[in-house]
């Protein structure tokens, strides 16, 4: 977009309004974090006194202290970290996989497969709630990591392969065809030298995936009862609702739920807008 | 080195040895290699996706209470002739319309300004866009919590601010107001989501070529006048595109709700998705639940359905 | 170093042929060029070679083996693409050597090869670089030496140059047919140049349409075309084509009747029969302009559409019988464009084609030689 008129007062005015509006993103996206962190580290003596305060007087790390120490979080977050992260590992790898053969085969049933994918893609997950769970009873995997592991791979395959399709769509087919030559079988090309070079497409795929499967609430609180298998946000919620409420030590909890996710956004973010763009650009 | 395999002139020192195929044809290998990469892939959709799909589809018309051994009987159609009569589905009909299209439109029309407002290059770009695609981040259970502490006045600032603003005539909690809960869950809704318009938006608006803007202003186009008529063409397939996942993807998400009404007050937030949700999880009906989800597949399936037809119809008119 | 025998090949996918019966036979040690436009099927065929397409039926052997079953890892043969293809992560030297280290060669052994190989190719000094740090010629020579080292049987270029610029395609046409000299290997070069097919090939196949159009030596195919398409598509500027009636006299001399009466004295053609409906093919350089203003025996005359200079050469574009013809003359025009000018037909070299079947109807004493189609 061109600025048209280049005037010092034209030009003021126009970056000025940027940078405003601009900053009024930012603010609008990290005020509430900033609000989480802010009452997770005040008093709970003069939390309510205070309430509304930008910056408590006095600042603390017992809540802290008591969610790490004196409840069952580290035990959440322990599962969940589990969870999580065998979801995104074992999520890229199938997508990887999936992806690579969307991008260089041509077959028949690639259009059905894709177009299974794409449904999966629409309706709602809730509604799958029932059936699942009682599919996993009997096998013993509700109220289990593995239970929760093997769906949550599921619901996330179909985009993790798409992303991944579109990264290797980047790369030219005659690198694995001057692999096969030198002396690989396609496979062999694929785990040698395809994926080494899509490592920003895997390190997209994994921290997608880790926080989808992180953040996920619904199927977590169907299947999984007991304490031991908790997941964060399970965990998260029913201390809410059991306790009238600590605020403070709640908040602290949530702050903590929040680093593992964020850190890895902002790792990979860069990687999604280019994956993005290039789905984007071949429409 | 390998022996006694070949006496032709391929099997020399420092060759590959030969793997002959024996059974399979290298032609039949060759058609089967892409179904054995696709195969994990298929068999985890369908064993936890489709085969649940078509089994919580029949659930509708049987008779499913976790907490009753007696239940699994064939009802036939009694469920669908409940949901008619029943004013909290009803209800849940015209709240996730309200969720749906409150949420979407602003999402959107923020996540467009933010996009815009990234494309430019100005300084500290890099970290702006990390902040401001932040809470696409933070699970979605965190940011439900998050923001009903924010409007709860014990802890938070928002009713109070609105009181100073004149917006409210003393500070108060607007989820327990029946008529005004539903924004709660919106304006979250709205915080989550303007980060993935921004980043889709964005991707589409740099994959448009600086030339045309550069052959406009030649021309003699105002930037209103290349908005109009370079952007938002380009961005149109995108936009058609990305709204019509989105506004199925949100008449679907119940988590928020869930988390900051649970429904309620009063059924006022209660949208389909978390109405199925209730009546799974907490009244273990999974009887009921499956006929209102088949109720809903089908109203998306016909909005997908409606939206593809009338772009269809658009395109041919164009031509 | 080894032969390649094709049999029959065919291509289909689905229920298109791309490539229809090809039967090929390349000596051990041969420069052969698969050329013809976009299309034709040569990069199919040189893929079904390598083993990345599979054979729809037929059989190809190198070496005396049948290859069809065998992947392309197995068959011993490596493969200059394109677009060089070089793996972006690893070093020239890397690059070069992957093949051997995948076969567990002894290092020193592949040491020795890389040094000896880039001492060849010019590429010491650039060993431990990045295929991103190199130019496109220089990639194209790390793409050659990748491929020297491993002493395949066969050599497969996919249209190497195409990437290059024209005086860099040059240079690169002399430094391949050298190493060709020095290595003796037998190499199969698809491109849809005809002056890189001219200069390069010890043998061209000229392809068109998935068929085989004729197998010869650039002088063969030069001055022998099989039919219309090898005439048209070999030889630059491209030889011209003038359709009329051929015509026999009773002293057994024979012409082509032009479509504007001008008359064209011809060798007699072997199986040409009166009155047949014929192509006249004349090379803009077996075309003379001459001061001969007689009828019959002498010049005909065409108008001037176009002088183009070339510097030793002149390109003039005239109309005659209302078809576009390009002369190649030596000498500088005395005359302008829109003038009358008088051109004779070099007689022992033009051409004569069935226009039907787009054959060449050879002199009647040409000797018979193998040609396939």
């Amino acid at each position: 977009m061109n600025v048209s008129g280049n005037s010092p007062a034209r030009k003021l005015v126009y970056w000025g309004s940027h940078y405003l509006m601009i900053g009024a993103f930012v603010v609008f996206a990290l005020f509430p974090l900033y609000w989480l962190l802010k009452v997770s580290v005040t008093p709970n003596d003069i939390l309510y006194t205070e309430g509304v305060r930008m910056w408590p007087s006095r600042t603390t790390w017992e809540n802290y202290f008591f969610v790490l120490t004196q409840s069952n979080f580290p035990h959440y977050f322990l599962n969940s970290v589990i969870v999580a992260g065998t979801t995104a590992i074992v999520t890229t790898m199938v997508a990887a996989v999936t992806g690579y053969s969307f991008s260089r085969f041509a077959f028949r049933g690639k259009v059905i497969i894709v177009a299974l994918m794409l449904i999966t893609q629409m309706f709602p997950l809730v509604m799958l709630i029932a059936p699942i769970f009682k599919i996993l009873a009997p096998l013993g995997l509700t109220d289990s990591l593995t239970g929760l592991i093997i769906v949550y791979t599921a619901f996330n395959v179909p985009f993790a392969t798409f992303l991944m399709q579109s990264f290797f769509d980047g790369i030219p087919k005659d690198l694995e065809e001057a692999a096969m030559i030198d002396g690989n079988t396609r496979f062999q090309a694929f785990r040698r030298i395809i994926l080494s070079l899509t490592l920003p497409g895997v390190a997209a795929t994994l921290g997608f995936v880790f926080t989808a499967a992180w953040s996920e609430l619904l199927f977590a609180l169907m299947l999984v009862s007991s304490e031991s298998a908790s997941t964060f946000p399970v965990g998260l919620l029913s201390f809410v609702s059991k306790f009238s409420v600590d605020f403070g030590q709640m908040m602290a909890a949530g702050v903590l739920a929040l680093i593992p996710a964020c850190a890895f956004f902002l790792l990979i973010q860069r990687y999604l807008v280019q994956g993005l763009t290039a789905g984007a650009v071949k429409g | 080195m390998d022996g006694g395999k070949s006496v032709t002139t391929a099997m020399q020192a420092g060759k590959l040895p030969v793997e002959r195929r024996g059974v399979i044809s290298r032609r039949l290998s060759g058609i089967l290699e892409p179904y054995l990469y696709v195969s994990p892939a298929l068999i985890l959709i369908i064993a936890v996706m489709l085969m649940p799909l078509v089994l919580g589809l029949s659930y509708a018309f049987r008779d499913i209470r976790i907490l009753n051994p007696f239940s699994g009987g064939f009802v036939g159609t009694a469920h669908f002739q409940t949901l008619i009569t029943d004013d909290a589905f009803l209800g849940a009909l015209v709240n996730t319309a309200w969720w749906t299209f409150g949420s979407l439109l602003f999402q959107f029309t923020l996540g467009l300004i933010l996009a815009l407002l990234l494309n430019r290059d100005f300084l500290g770009r890099r970290l702006v866009q990390a902040l401001v695609f932040l809470p696409w981040a933070v699970p979605t259970f965190l940011s439900g919590l998050n923001w009903a502490w924010m409007f709860n006045p014990v802890v938070g600032p928002l009713p109070h601010w609105f009181t100073a603003l004149g917006l409210m005539e003393t500070p108060f909690n607007i989820l327990s107001d029946p008529d005004l809960a539903m924004w709660g869950p919106i304006v979250a809704n709205i915080w989550f989501g303007i980060p993935f318009f921004a980043i889709t938006l964005l991707a589409a608006l740099q994959s448009i070529p600086k030339e045309l803007y550069e052959a406009a202003s030649i021309d003699g186009a105002t930037t209103r006048q290349q908005f109009i008529s370079i952007t938002l063409p380009f961005l149109a397939p995108t936009i058609a595109i990305t709204l019509m996942l989105r506004t199925i993807w949100i008449a679907n998400f119940a988590d928020l709700i869930v988390v900051m009404t649970n429904g309620g007050p009063a059924d006022s937030t209660q949208i389909v998705a978390s109405y199925i949700f209730t009546q799974a999880f907490r009244r273990l009906d999974f009887g009921y639940a499956s006929a209102i989800a088949a109720v809903l597949l089908v109203l998306l399936l016909a909005y997908a359905l409606g939206v593809i037809a009338l772009r269809r119809a658009m395109t041919h008119a164009d031509n | 170093m080894a032969s390649i025998e094709i049999s029959n090949a065919v291509k289909s996918y689905g229920a298109v042929d791309v490539l229809h019966g090809i039967d090929l036979d390349i000596q051990d040690g041969e420069f052969i060029v698969l050329v013809g436009p976009s299309g034709c099927g040569k990069s199919t065929l040189l893929r079904m070679i390598a083993g990345l397409e599979d054979i729809t039926s037929g059989a190809i052997s190198i070496g005396g083996m049948v290859v069809n079953e065998l992947q392309p890892k197995d068959r011993d043969i490596a493969m200059v693409f394109q677009s060089y293809a070089l793996y972006p992560h690893m070093s020239v030297a890397e690059n070069m050597s992957y093949a051997l280290t995948l076969r567990k060669t002894a290092k020193e052994k592949i040491a020795d090869a890389i040094t000896n190989v880039a001492e060849v190719l010019g590429l010491t000094a650039l060993l431990e670089r990045r295929p991103k740090a190199l130019s496109g010629g220089q990639r194209q020579r790390v793409a050659m030496g990748r491929a020297i080292v491993r002493k395949p049987q066969a050599f497969l270029f996919d249209e190497p140059l195409s990437n290059l610029d024209a005086r860099l395609r040059e240079q690169m046409r002399t430094e391949i047919r050298k190493l060709h000299r020095r290595l003796g290997a037998t190499s199969v070069y698809v491109t849809h140049d005809q002056i890189e097919a001219m200069t390069m090939a010890d043998r061209i196949v000229a392809m068109h349409d998935g068929i085989i159009q004729q197998v010869g030596s650039p002088v063969e195919i030069y001055d022998r075309p099989a039919n219309i398409f090898v005439a048209s598509f070999i030889g630059s500027p491209a030889m011209n084509f003038l359709k009329g009636a051929y015509e026999i006299a009773q002293n057994g001399t024979a012409g082509i009747r032009l479509t504007d009466g001008s008359f064209v004295p011809v060798l007699p053609a072997r199986g040409a029969t009166a009155n047949q409906t014929v192509t006249l093919g004349a090379r803009p350089e077996h075309i003379a302009i001459t001061a001969d203003e007689n009828g019959e025996n002498g010049g005909i005359p065409a108008r001037v559409e176009l002088i183009e200079p070339m510097g030793l050469s002149t390109l003039v574009h005239v109309s005659l019988a209302d078809n576009p013809v390009k002369i190649f003359t030596l000498d500088r025009p005395d005359f302008a464009v829109d003038s009358f000018i008088h051109i004779a037909f070099d007689m022992e070299k033009i051409h004569v084609f069935d226009t039907e079947t787009e054959l060449r109807l050879p002199p009647e004493n040409e000797p018979h030689t193998a040609q396939s189609a």
